[in-house]
């Protein structure tokens, strides 16, 4: 029983503790800490291909704008005809109970995350056949594609965009920024456990199998295919949990700048991942952490430049830092990852240099 | 839907004829593309943005009163060096390692050129007005602008004297080289870093050319430039590295598709439409290859 209590535990149990108390800790920044939640779950589910299976994917906003878009229309649709709802442009002809909003939200938040994964299984044989380079094209293009397609239906809003059901009244004006932020501290909580789960098991090292030399994997008997829909379907399944609550958080959908907004959130993701360092557990959530920090606390600086300053961090992340935070952890602290660094080795490299 | 296209055969030819002059300029820059993918084995995400950016620099001595059809010559010049600034700020620290690497850093690029077009040029969408007329084909039922037929003309003849300088010149046979064999070039004497860095020149010279005629003949938008990469990736796969006839077919075929698409599933489907295509034919392919591979077994 004691042996439960280890280093790892207590932490564990730290950032819980804080996780839970930090919305009263810091009540002004509620918002600002539940997108945190969601960018961590997306750099963290991007992780399982781009940093374990190495299948480097522009292409996960597309269960996230889906997400989104199915938990808005669910959310809708089981209580007021959707079509009209989004004709109206939100306005308050309809109005959802309590128990209507939670109800729809409850159910949203299950298709939002069981339909992109069955997409992600559906279109997985033929794009996960792709290679490399082909791979990450493809995957740009079909997350261009559903912003540009779901941009000319009209059932969704077309164009002109898409308001979720606004909060209903449940007495204090805080319990908005309260429901979002537990509900995405939930998911975290739930895709960490999740991804923890994964990565101390073999399917983990068939993952790294399929990065390190797909074609040898194959060859010692492992059906990698099978393993790469598997882990992509995982990625889909929290990526469009994200979304969902992403499009409850924001309260309005548009096609291409909140939903499939591969530009922003689609680069965002891999960023996130490379900063804090790709295939590792923690990676994602340092460099997410890191990453939403900067992004918030410099953006009022750039006013209007932020996104010639997010050109300008993507090349210099990914040109003078592509190994990311842990990569440089790791090789300053080698000891602390557990590996063995013979000292006569070192000083042998360190002459050849 | 609108079928109107097959109701009325003159709208098929005068889509055909669109689709053929506007597909001349995508082979242009997928030329560009290919050029630097074989030589310097990178995928530009930048591509696009560099056309549009080719684009402006017409649109400007439009503003100031000079004739835009001089852009043509006037943009790749200034563009040529834009491309040599970037070879020598980004690309060169790329080149060698993965890339995904040099995806994502011409993915920061592209961003990057996007949001300082907005800034310096404005959202709006603009034309550089060539006042060329049109011209009336089958009894006035057809009716090209000139000035696509002068920006096809260009195009053709820019393609052609690229053809002729590398085939005859040494920095071409230099580029020919490094492209067959980067390593080998390197021992027999070649400045491959000096070939990359006018690959990349060259490839946003071609950019300027197809950008000027693209502010002559349709319109300008900061955010435009992703489609025009998404294309020209999808015209160099399908053609091949190093087979301008293929690039040149498979652009003019690309530029029906989207007129025909145009016409029958409305304009707010046509930039989905390509870039559905290219999911589509990259999906093919793979199912193409794997079956070669299954016959080697």
């Amino acid at each position: 029983m004691f042996k439960m209590i280890n280093k790892n535990s207590i932490l564990y149990i730290g950032i819980l503790i804080f996780g839970i108390a930090a919305p009263f800790l810091f009540p002004a920044f509620k918002v600002q800490l539940s997108i945190l939640c969601v960018l961590i779950v997306l750099a963290t589910t991007w992780n399982i291909q781009g940093g374990e299976m190495g299948y480097n994917s522009f292409g996960n906003i597309l269960f996230y704008g889906l997400g989104m878009y199915l938990c808005a229309s669910v959310q809708v649709g089981m209580f007021f005809p959707l079509a009209e709802w989004t004709e109206s442009g939100g306005e308050k002809t309809f109005v959802h109970t309590p128990a209507q909003f939670f109800q729809g939200m409850a159910v949203g938040l299950i298709v939002a995350a069981v339909v992109p994964t069955i997409v992600a299984g559906l279109i997985g044989y033929s794009i996960l056949g792709l290679r490399g380079h082909y791979f990450a094209i493809c995957t740009l293009g079909l997350g261009v594609a559903a912003g540009e397609i779901s941009g000319g239906i009209e059932i969704i809003g077309a164009g002109q965009g898409f308001t979720t059901p606004p909060f209903p009244d449940v007495g204090s004006l805080d319990s908005r920024g309260e429901f979002f932020y537990f509900l995405s501290f939930f998911v975290l909580v739930l895709t960490f456990i999740a991804v923890r789960g994964i990565y101390s098991t073999r399917f983990k090292l068939i993952l790294n199998a399929i990065r390190d030399n797909e074609d040898k994997a194959e060859a010692m008997g492992i059906e990698t295919m099978k393993y790469k829909i598997v882990g992509w379907m995982i990625s889909a399944f929290f990526c469009g949990l994200a979304g969902g609550i992403m499009g409850g958080l924001v309260g309005y959908i548009d096609s291409t700048d909140v939903a499939f907004d591969g530009r922003e959130m689609g680069v965002f993701m891999v960023l996130m991942a490379i900063l804090g360092g790709k295939g590792t557990l923690w990676g994602p959530i340092i460099g997410a952490t890191v990453f939403h920090i900067f992004k918030e606390g410099f953006w009022t600086f750039f006013l209007g430049w932020q996104y010639v300053a997010l050109g300008v961090l993507i090349v210099v992340i990914v040109i003078y830092f592509p190994e990311g935070i842990m990569g440089w952890l790791r090789e300053k602290y080698p000891e602390r990852f557990g590996e063995v660094v013979d000292e006569r080795d070192r000083k042998a490299q360190v002459e050849l240099k | 839907m609108d079928f109107m296209v097959f109701q009325y055969p003159m709208i098929s030819v005068q889509a055909c004829l669109d689709g053929i002059l506007l597909g001349i300029l995508f082979a242009l820059i997928a030329y560009g593309m290919a050029l630097q993918w074989g030589v310097m084995n990178i995928i530009n995400i930048a591509q696009g943005d560099l056309v549009i950016l080719g684009g402006y620099i017409a649109y400007f001595m439009y503003l100031y009163g000079i004739h835009p059809a001089w852009g043509v010559i006037v943009s790749p010049i200034i563009m040529f060096f834009v491309g040599i600034a970037i070879y020598k700020l980004v690309i060169n620290k790329v080149v060698d390692r993965d890339l995904f690497i040099s995806i994502l850093a011409t993915f920061g690029i592209s961003i990057l050129f996007m949001q300082l077009m907005n800034f310096a040029f404005g959202a709006d969408v603009v034309l550089a007005n060539s006042d060329y007329g049109t011209t009336m084909l089958f009894n006035s039922n057809v009716v090209l602008p000139n000035s696509k037929i002068f920006s096809a003309f260009i195009s053709i003849l820019f393609a052609i004297c690229l053809v002729i300088y590398m085939k005859k010149s040494k920095l071409g046979r230099a580029i020919r080289a490094t492209a067959q064999n980067a390593r080998a070039a390197k021992i027999l004497g070649v400045d491959t870093e000096k070939v990359y860095a006018a690959t990349f020149g060259i490839n946003a010279a071609l950019c300027g050319v197809a950008g000027a005629l693209i502010s002559i003949t349709f319109t300008i938008h900061p955010y435009m430039g992703l489609p025009y990469t998404i294309r020209s990736f999808m015209i160099v796969i399908v053609a091949g590295l190093g087979n301008l006839p293929g690039v040149a077919m498979s652009g003019m075929g690309l530029g029906v598709f989207e007129e025909f698409a145009d016409y029958i599933l409305g304009t707010e489907f046509r930039i989905g439409s390509v870039f559905l295509l290219l999911v589509l034919i990259l999906v093919y392919r793979r199912f193409k290859l794997s079956r070669k591979r299954e016959y080697l077994k």
